[in-house]
């Protein structure tokens, strides 16, 4: 399991790769925004991908979209892990195909929950 | 002071007027003239007062109708204080959260050592044959529990380390919240050297505060800032709203 993690700080990336090396993902690459992480998403297969939304340059919500309409990409699980908790920006973000929203802060439990349930809905075949 | 034309050609008559009262000798009518002159000279300088007074005047309520500055001194800016004095409550939230464990792990890893350090030396003593069976019998027992209680020790403080970690997760909030008040305060910079620019002329009025906007990233919600009613609580309400989707 190949997961690209997205966030423009970068404690935030090293607290979700650690969480996620916890649950025993150790394939983790990270990047700080959008533009620089769709080249990579295009570029290697990955199986998951974990992104802010709040990022200067390309926003979150904007990678969302671009996997979405990208025929290539349009199926990787999408999990947001993010600070904005306004109830139209969740309403977007589910409307834009999100598999996973989480608002910070959170814990490594919601995160392990989270993860599970768009894994269980992909596999039960929704 | 400018003048007109026309004011021009009223202190010309007054000035040929006075000459022409000089030369003949009448000292009455020169004083008359220049009366006269006197009061064209107040006259205009009231009209520029005036002028000035109504330009004053305007400016000021041009600046108090100024939909942008009237939202950023009404609202923006005692945000921004509501905005950094959340900064302080957080960075001090996990400051004492990670202290707070750093503190109960102590003890625990001083434990630890102090145990191993005691079993250690029965260990050496068995090593060298300096035992007896009945005193093993006790030593392997206590191995037995020191072995069973580390691990639990280690669980502990493996929690324990993913807490400080999460606890680090202020960085990423404040610094998402502290750059939304930096570029306000670049607003404010870039209103004030406006401000200075314009000053005596009238100021532009530009469109009402933007009620609707496009749904952009605001970063942290800060309490007891914005309308909070738009704003989901927790993890919870986020997954009630997704699962009233169809989520």
């Amino acid at each position: 399991m190949k997961i690209l993690v997205v966030d423009d700080f970068s404690t935030m990336r090293r607290i979700i790769k650690n969480l996620l090396r916890d649950l025993g993902f150790t394939n983790t690459q990270e990047a700080d925004d959008g533009a620089s992480a769709l080249p990579m998403l295009k570029q290697t297969q990955f199986d998951f991908l974990i992104t802010d939304w709040n990022m200067p340059g390309m926003q979150g919500i904007d990678l969302l979209k671009a996997v979405r309409a990208d025929p290539e990409l349009a199926k990787l699980p999408v999990l947001m892990v993010t600070a904005e908790a306004k109830r139209d920006q969740i309403v977007e973000a589910a409307q834009a195909g999100v598999n996973g929203y989480i608002v910070k802060p959170f814990t490594a439990a919601t995160l392990k929950e989270k993860i599970d349930k768009v894994f269980e809905r992909i596999e039960a075949g929704g | 002071m400018p003048i007109s034309d026309e004011n021009r050609k009223l202190y010309l008559n007054q000035a040929h007027a006075l000459l022409d009262a000089l030369e003949s000798g009448s000292m009455d009518d020169a004083g008359t003239v220049l009366d006269d002159l006197t009061r064209l000279r107040e006259t205009g300088l009231f009209q520029e007062l005036g002028k000035l007074t109504r330009e004053l005047h305007d400016t000021l309520r041009n600046f108090q109708v100024d939909a942008r500055l009237s939202e950023l001194t009404s609202s923006e800016i005692p945000d921004a204080k509501e905005r950094l004095n959340h900064v302080i409550t957080m960075t001090e939230q996990a400051a004492n959260r990670t202290l707070s464990i750093v503190e109960q792990t102590f003890p625990r890893t001083e434990q630890l050592e102090k145990r191993a350090g005691e079993l250690k030396a029965q260990w050496d003593r068995f090593r060298n044959r300096d035992m007896k069976v009945e005193e093993f019998r006790g030593l392997s027992k206590e191995i037995d529990e020191f072995l069973a209680w580390t691990a639990d020790n280690a669980t502990h403080i493996h929690h324990g380390m993913t807490e400080v970690m999460m606890a680090q997760d202020f960085q990423d909030l404040t610094g998402q919240i502290i750059r939304r008040v930096i570029k306000l305060v670049q607003e404010v910079e870039d209103g004030l050297v406006g401000l200075i620019r314009i000053t005596g002329r009238t100021v532009k009025k530009e469109e009402e505060p933007t009620g609707q906007r496009d749904i952009v990233a605001e970063g942290p919600q800060v309490p007891k800032v914005g309308d909070t009613t738009k704003v989901v609580s927790g993890q919870d309400e986020v997954d009630d709203l997704l699962s009233s989707l169809g989520f």
